[in-house]
């Protein structure tokens, strides 16, 4: 199983992902540079890790999108490669246009770190299919611009294609306000397209897989991949 | 040398004194040039002989502190201080203010204080890996201080999160002494192969200089000279146009592209342009190795178009450095910095004769030997004499001070005041976590990060009570590096070296080059009794406004080495059941507490005594009892004394708080049993059959043990001498404690 981390010139979780990758889950795993505009086929999946891509003056991921690289993520996802954009990588792969939605500034206006509750709402894709229903993962978040946001319509056809795959929750799985840490519409925290083969998650699942600390819930992410098989 | 152009303003004794210069240094000037110099090089000597890069009122008393040890790869005088962690790894660390850029503009400020100090750690070759920072700010009730705090935070979360360094931990102080002039200290911690230091020299005759990063414009000239050395007035607010602007992204892309070319053989020397920019980076490159730079200004990436050679040589624009890379390999340097998309050009080289040329279109604008500008300055002797009023200062009167009958309300405000509350609104700004390194996130008594590829983990603490300096700064500054020692020691780390940021008032008055003495003399003497080296270190005078000095406040920052990182031990307390112990001995102290000053609104009194003897046993005793895994937390106790300490271990833990029920019985007065901050005490707690083999330990080191009591309950219950003292359920506190500074900064004035 091979999988590819893309690397724009800000990136910052790009070892991190890696280091999970390779050294923690045994995978091979490779860089891909964001001005390489090869075809992706030779990876099982790819992630577009967090970061400050372009260093994100401007909006989030906005100039990330222009890199060559995601001319050939675009290609790969169309033919129905898997990729996994975490936080920053969430924002980029909106602004290519491979997922629904958008991400505002969170509501406080302040940059948050801090461990957080999701719950599990579709088990049912290549992302959380080791995860089980209504499973509750605690894993950190580390963004300015989290707040996700779709207008009702394109909300009714994500609910109606199972595309809502994280929701911020608290502890025992409840979805409420108080558990919403940046505004979020509906606590949305992770969605993905309709084919399934796309996610974009804000919270950092490779900031919870290393077995140095207690809580492994962000292996359950990669784990899911690992049983997806090939793309 | 060229005769200067008519636009050249003429060197009158006015133009002297607006750099900042007195009239003796500018006649020591002329003597050491043999001529008068022109504009450009009176810009140059200016900077390079201004307090901030001079040292000049410092340096004699910075040469007395210890700054050797078989682990110090490099001490003072390189960019960063390097020690030998094994494994052939080393730490590469340096913290350094920016304050009164931070009091001007606290976002920008801030931002760029970060900037500098990564940039002072990855010029030796090493990847940053940590911030801390220490911060301090004026009256909460005054209402500036909500702004700059809130524009420091910011400044420091913009810059720190996007270039993907964690900020791991630090400190926030309030005290009106910084109503005018706010602290911002930063630190960096880098990790570097031993083999790999790079230094900061312009070695190899012929060798090219080369320019990276940021485009050089207008911004930040004299900051060093007019800003940093100087003390405020009215006219401060004018100074905003010398504070630099950050540009996080572009610092993120010089780290990756220096520590990409440093992989080669043929990168000479490195150095940051931070104050004095090209100026410095040039001259103290060249100083170091005794050879001199020719430089053309003209192939400087410029910002705007018309600067001159005086402006591009003093600018202070951020993100830049110079390298000096062997003859030929010019191109392949070029090639990996244009992979990043970095500016870059080959600008000049390096002669044999050592002194610094600059051409800027075809002429010579400046040729200066290279040893005037880096060490002319004459170190002044500047007289110093103990404040008159520090015998006031240091009176207490405690029995005009009524012994309360229950400490349930002083718990309460001293958890909820601004200087113990929760730093949790500071902190979830910050990244803390990225690089997957921070094995105890902030809010211990130091952060740890784990060593990738080794078992090792290195802790860090920054530490000062700067009320303890004003009322003693001999006895307050080895109280700031025994405290700061005993934060390592608790979280089960040795320290293994030093770095120091002294912020202190105007030195031309006696008075405060009096507390600067005794500081340094505290500090040294503390480091040579616990063995720690002191190997980096800036300097901050002039912190005052219309007169008015802020507490002398020597910020220290420790490095601690864990050999085996499982020792890695938080202050909560973690298992119902568990006993509760101290360590050390209560004395009856309240001067310069944070009691008197909470509850009864005093700064006044000796701040408590201090044995190194002792302070030194409690230590290792912590340390054994960590690696002999006999005990479960271990807190130390500091601001607000053993109840405190006590609270904090009950709230902090995260799941949730738990409770614990102490007896005391002493003959002391029951606000200083609890609220005392005598030193080189700790709280633990350990699993029921620990207790004998602590007690045993303990004797071994000398160190009085006591046992307080049992983790357990809803309640932090406190009986003294069989009398209930503190009864309070630990929820509350834990909601005082921990929304008090967000309930603050989000109040609007």
């Amino acid at each position: 199983m091979k999988c590819g981390v893309v690397v724009f010139p800000g990136s910052n979780c790009d070892h991190d992902c890696y280091h999970i990758l390779k050294h923690v889950l045994g995978l091979s795993t490779e860089w891909i540079w964001h001005k390489d505009n090869a075809d992706l086929d030779r990876f099982d999946w790819v992630v577009l890790p967090g970061g400050f891509s372009f260093g994100d003056y401007l909006r989030a991921g906005a100039i990330a999108r222009l890199s060559p690289v995601m001319k050939a993520v675009t290609r790969y996802a169309n033919k129905g490669g898997r990729v996994l954009g975490i936080c920053n990588g969430f924002q980029i792969l909106l602004e290519a246009g491979l997922l629904p939605g958008a991400l505002l500034n969170n509501r406080s206006q302040k940059f948050i770190c801090k461990t957080v509750h999701t719950v599990v709402e579709n088990p049912d894709t290549p992302f959380t299919r080791h995860c089980g229903k209504n499973a509750v993962l605690q894993i950190p978040i580390a963004h300015q611009q989290g707040n996700f946001y779709a207008d009702d319509e394109t909300l009714k056809r994500m609910a109606d294609h199972g595309q809502v795959l994280l929701r911020y929750a608290d502890a025992e799985g409840r979805v409420t306000e108080a558990a919403n840490p940046n505004g979020s519409v509906q606590n949305i925290a992770a969605v993905a397209n309709e084919r399934k083969n796309v996610m974009g998650m804000m919270p950092h699942p490779e900031r919870v897989a290393d077995p140095l600390w207690p809580n492994l819930d962000g292996q359950s992410i990669f784990q899911s991949l690992i049983h997806s098989g090939a793309s | 040398m060229n005769e200067p152009r008519s636009a050249d303003p003429e060197i009158t004794p006015q133009v002297v004194a607006d750099h900042g210069l007195t009239p003796g240094e500018y006649q020591r000037i002329q003597e050491l040039l043999g001529r008068a110099p022109n504009i450009t090089e009176l810009g140059i000597f200016s900077v390079m002989w201004s307090e901030h890069c001079s040292y000049k009122s410092s340096r004699p008393h910075l040469k007395t502190l210890p700054s050797e040890g078989p682990r110090v790869i490099e001490g003072p005088g390189e960019n960063a201080g390097v020690v030998d962690i094994g494994d052939g790894l080393a730490a590469v660390f340096k913290i350094e203010s920016h304050n009164h850029p931070s009091f001007v503009e606290p976002h920008q400020g801030a931002a760029t204080g970060v900037g500098g100090i990564m940039r002072d750690v990855f010029t030796m070759g090493a990847r940053p890996i940590a911030l801390l920072n220490s911060l301090r700010f004026g009256d909460p009730a005054d209402p500036k201080t909500r702004f700059l705090l809130n524009g420091v935070v910011e400044g420091i979360a913009g810059y720190g999160n996007c270039t993907g360094v964690p900020t791991v931990g630090g400190e926030v102080y309030f005290d009106a002494c910084y109503n005018g002039n706010i602290l911002v200290n930063a630190f960096c911690l880098g990790l570097v192969k031993t083999d790999r230091v790079f230094r900061a020299r312009a070695g190899g005759v012929g060798n090219a200089v080369i320019y990276v990063g940021s485009k050089t414009g207008r911004d930040g000239i004299h900051g060093a000279s007019l800003l940093a050395s100087a003390e405020f007035d009215d006219s401060t607010e004018e100074k905003r146009p010398t504070v630099q602007v950050g540009d996080p992204f572009t610092e993120k892309l010089l780290i990756e592209a220096c520590l990409e070319i440093m992989k080669k053989d043929w990168v000479i020397g490195v150095q940051d342009m931070g104050a004095a920019g090209l100026t410095s980076s040039s001259f103290e490159m060249a100083g170091r190795e005794g050879t001199g730079i020719e430089m053309d200004l003209s192939k400087v990436p410029l910002r705007e178009t018309g600067m001159t050679p005086y402006e591009i040589m003093l600018s202070e624009s951020q993100e830049r450095m110079l390298f000096v890379v062997e003859k030929g390999y010019e191109e392949e340097a070029l090639e990996i910095f244009r992979k990043w998309d970095l500016d870059a050009a080959f600008i000049g080289h390096v002669t044999e004769q050592p002194c610094v040329r600059i051409l800027f279109e075809g002429r010579e604008v400046v040729n200066l030997p290279v040893l005037p500008v880096v060490d002319g300055c004459l170190g002044l002797e500047r007289p110093s004499k103990r404040p008159a009023d520090l015998d006031r200062r240091t009176q207490l009167d405690l029995a005009a001070i009524a012994e309360p009958a229950s400490g349930g309300e002083a718990i309460k405000k001293l958890l909820g005041s601004l200087n113990i509350a929760s730093r949790e609104w500071v902190y979830e700004q910050y990244d803390h976590m990225v690089r997957l390194n921070t094995l105890i996130l902030p809010g211990s008594d130091a952060a740890v990060l784990r060593v990738k590829d080794t078992n090792k983990a290195l802790a860090l603490a920054v530490d000062c009570n700067s009320r303890y300096c004003y009322l003693d700064p001999y006895r307050g500054a080895q109280i700031a590096v025994s405290e700061c020692a005993r934060n390592i020691a608790c979280s089960g780390g040795e320290p293994i070296g030093l770095t120091n940021c002294l912020n202190f008032g105007n030195p031309e008055r006696p008075e405060i080059m009096w507390q600067f003495e005794q500081a340094i003399r505290g500090i040294g003497d503390a480091c040579r009794f616990f063995d720690i080296p002191v190997v980096s270190g800036n300097v901050s005078l002039y912190n005052e406004t219309k007169g008015e000095a802020i507490f002398p406040t020597p910020t220290i920052a420790l490095v601690g080495l864990l050999e085996d990182r499982d020792w890695q031990t938080s202050q909560w307390f973690k298992n119902s059941g568990d006993e509760i112990g101290l360590l050390g001995e209560t004395l009856e102290e309240l001067g310069g507490s944070e009691y008197l000053k909470v509850m009864h609104g005093l700064t006044q009194g000796s701040p408590p005594a201090l044995d190194l003897e002792r302070e030194k046993n409690v230590q290792a005793l912590c340390r054994d009892l960590i690696r002999g895994r006999h005990i479960h937390s271990a807190h130390d106790c500091s601001e607000g004394g053993l109840a405190v300490a006590l609270a904090e271990a009950c709230i902090t833990r995260p799941e949730a708080p738990i409770g614990a029920a102490v007896e005391l019985s002493s003959p002391l007065r029951k606000d200083a049993l609890l609220f005392g901050e005598t030193q080189s005490r700790v709280v633990i707690s350990y699993p029921r059959q620990a207790r004998e083999a602590i007690a045993a330990l303990a004797h071994r080191h000398k160190t009085p043990f006591t046992f307080l009591g049992a983790i357990g309950g809803e309640a932090l219950a406190v009986t003294v001498n069989g009398e209930k003292f503190i009864h309070e359920d630990v929820k509350t506190l834990h909601n005082l404690w921990r929304g008090s500074l967000g309930n603050y900064v989000r109040q609007t004035t």
